[in-house]
């Protein structure tokens, strides 16, 4: 594992980012199979640690543009839990006042310019936050999530070009989970890895294990202070299979081998292995680590009756907020 | 104090006033400075922003042919505190970037129930007449403003252009601005001093009694042309710029055929699913009691741009296809006065 200068309190903070979007995640997929939710979910699970490193090296005001597997980067960049539960659940107080759903979770006040149901979409949107800050000078920078699938749209890879021909602050983490729906990497991927695309058009680039959080956190805190002191774009790709479906109710992962998954859960459960870690190097205890376990648990029920228990949006909202004027 | 500039210039210069108002402004398309990295004198192809990254260094820039990429840019940079006026130069190439404008610029602020907005213009040439063949000459503002959450502004005069470009770049909402490029180098008064025209206020641009013309873009000079020679047979025709077409000022249509009882769509996009059927049905919907003669569509026919002069003279509607259908409109209702006296 790489190593990182993560203070104890941080490392607790990265464990508890992880772990809740463990328990979310865990509790949408229980709460979707139960009937609960509407539409389409798209989970998270395997690939915690990626959104904790990076969302981790980011400061509050910082921005990320996700994709339609929001949730993790939503939680890690500080989005409020029963804000983000009710709006899967549809309701008025969810953080879009239930327009959005699941795959368009977005909070502009913490840098959260949204998830996405395009692949890719949110690659020239980073582009332009990043555009933005620099205009601004506001010091900030941006972040595109894309995953594999999303690696091979047109607009990402013109979103490389425009981030290094315009030198944007703005960090492009390709996630690549095995799968673009059910169509594995070795099949839609052309070279090996996507790292190189960058590479191509003058960006460094980093490939890194994204079942290690501190090798998350460091890739992308280079990234980040590259971007933030002027030097332009980078690309880090992290790869991290989901341990999930695309899509809940929808898959049934019949497109991957026997046993692929319960390996994943024995191998390269990232919450697991950053747990022994922390507990094996002595900077946390196994009773701290349990006692945010229960905390988050207690988070995410309070969420989920809070979302069960809210008022649905009334139907006056149906025309509101297409326009600002009109 | 006014005086006689060109549609282009017209643009240009709102360009250039906002640029001096409003620091959060930006341009940026290919060549738009045109020349990046040699002297940069060249000034884009068509002109608009021609000159302006000398007077705002580091708020005019050129961008590489990445239209998803510059595009999408414009609706982040909307989103987080500027006010992007970026250039599609033409509006045909939104076919290669259609999400970003369809999805993402259109839905963002309602997706997140209110909490962002994008205060952007994505500038567009369009129109038929310049050779330039199918994928250079769509008019294609039907597609956009089919499309809840985006505007769609479409002048056909210097000064509206220049006022509705002021409007567009201070308005709220994402704003596609259709300017047509048989009238870049129009030349009408313009005033020299900063103003804005509301989007969604249509102009009577002649006023009359027996026929309502609507007439979007370049056929508001058909139109208007048309009227002087139905004018001189008896035939006091009434033309209407909507000016954008979304928001569309109905009440001024409706207003206007009730005094008419007729109505003729003028329109240069393609006829099915458009902006003059669109006007036509709010119109039969709405004030059908008025109408005293069938509404008649003038527009160019079902099929792409054709290439040569020998066939794309015959492509866009002219003012004797507009002439013609309002006499037989007008003649229709007096056929059937005569029948029924």
């Amino acid at each position: 594992m790489a190593n990182d200068v993560l203070g104890r309190d941080q490392r607790i903070a990265a464990y508890r980012t992880m772990r809740t979007i463990r328990e979310f995640e865990e509790r949408v997929h229980e709460r979707f199979a139960a009937g609960e939710l509407p539409g389409a979910v798209h989970l998270y699970v395997g690939q915690e640690a990626v959104a904790a490193g990076v969302c981790a090296a980011l400061a509050d005001d910082d921005y990320i543009a996700s994709t339609h597997r929001g949730h993790g980067h939503a939680i890690a960049k500080g989005c409020d839990l029963t804000g983000m539960m009710a709006e899967i659940y549809g309701k008025a107080t969810g953080l879009c006042g239930g327009k959005g759903g699941s795959m368009h979770i977005a909070d502009f006040d913490r840098g959260m310019l949204g998830a996405n149901g395009v692949a890719a979409g949110g690659a020239p949107l980073a582009c332009g936050a990043a555009l933005s800050a620099k205009l601004r000078e506001s010091g900030q920078v941006a972040v595109a999530f894309v995953g594999d699938g999303g690696a091979n749209q047109g607009a990402f890879a013109e979103s490389l070009t425009l981030a290094s021909v315009w030198q944007l602050p703005v960090v492009f983490v390709v996630e690549d989970n095995g799968y673009a729906q059910s169509t594995g990497t070795r099949f839609h991927l052309g070279g090996r890895d996507i790292a190189a695309r960058a590479e191509a058009v003058g960006m460094p680039a980093a490939v890194v294990d994204g079942y290690d959080f501190f090798a998350v956190h460091a890739a992308a805190t280079e990234a980040v202070r590259r971007a933030r002191e002027g030097g332009g774009p980078s690309l880090v790709e992290c790869k991290a299979q989901r341990f999930f479906g695309h899509m809940e109710g929808w898959d049934h992962q019949a497109y991957r081998g026997a046993g692929e998954v319960d390996a994943l859960w024995a191998e390269h459960d990232c919450l697991r292995l950053l747990a022994d870690r922390l507990v094996a190097d002595g900077s946390v205890a196994p009773a701290e680590l349990a006692e945010v376990d229960s905390a988050v648990r207690a988070d995410v029920d309070f969420a989920v009756e809070e979302a069960r228990g809210a008022k649905e949006p009334t139907v006056d909202q149906l025309l509101a907020d297409v326009y600002v004027s009109y | 104090m006014t005086r006689i500039i060109s549609y282009l210039e017209a643009v240009g210069e709102a360009l250039e006033q906002e640029l001096w108002r409003d620091p959060s402004v930006v341009v940026f398309g290919e060549d738009n400075i045109g020349g990046t990295g040699c002297d940069g004198t060249l000034g884009n192809a068509w002109g608009p922003t021609k000159g302006l990254h000398e007077k705002f260094p580091g708020r005019i820039f050129d961008t590489p042919i990445t239209e998803s990429a510059f595009v999408g840019a414009a609706v982040g940079a909307a989103a987080t505190g500027l006010r992007p006026v970026v250039d599609l130069l033409f509006v045909d190439f939104a076919g290669v970037c259609f999400d970003q404008i369809l999805n993402q610029a259109a839905k963002l602020r309602y997706m997140v129930g209110g909490k962002a907005k994008v205060p952007l213009v994505l500038r567009a040439m369009w129109g038929a007449g310049m050779r330039r063949g199918a994928q250079h000459s769509q008019a294609l503002y039907p597609i956009f403003a089919h499309i809840p959450g985006l505007k769609v502004v479409v002048p056909a005069t210097p000064a509206d252009a220049k006022g509705l470009m002021a409007a567009a770049i201070r308005d709220d909402d994402p704003v596609i601005f259709f300017e047509h490029k048989m009238l870049y180098f129009s030349r009408g008064e313009v005033a020299e001093q900063p103003y804005e025209i509301p989007l969604g206020q249509a102009r009577i641009a002649r006023p009359g009694s027996d026929c309502t013309i609507v007439a979007i873009g370049r056929m508001v000079a058909e139109a208007m042309t048309a009227a002087g020679e139905l004018a001189a047979q008896g035939i006091d025709c009434e033309v209407i710029d909507p000016r954008t077409i979304s928001p569309l000022d109905t009440e001024t249509i409706y207003d206007s055929v009730r005094r008419t009882g007729h109505l003729v769509v003028a329109d240069e996009a393609n006829p099915r699913c458009g902006v003059a059927g669109d006007i036509a049905s709010l119109v039969a919907e709405n004030v059908f009691d008025a109408l005293r003669g069938p509404v008649r569509m003038v527009t160019a026919p079902h099929a792409p741009t054709p290439f040569t002069p020998a066939l794309e003279d015959a492509y866009a509607p002219t003012a004797e296809h507009i002439a013609t259908a309002v006499r037989a409109t007008v003649s229709w209702s007096k056929s059937k006065e005569r029948a029924t006296s």
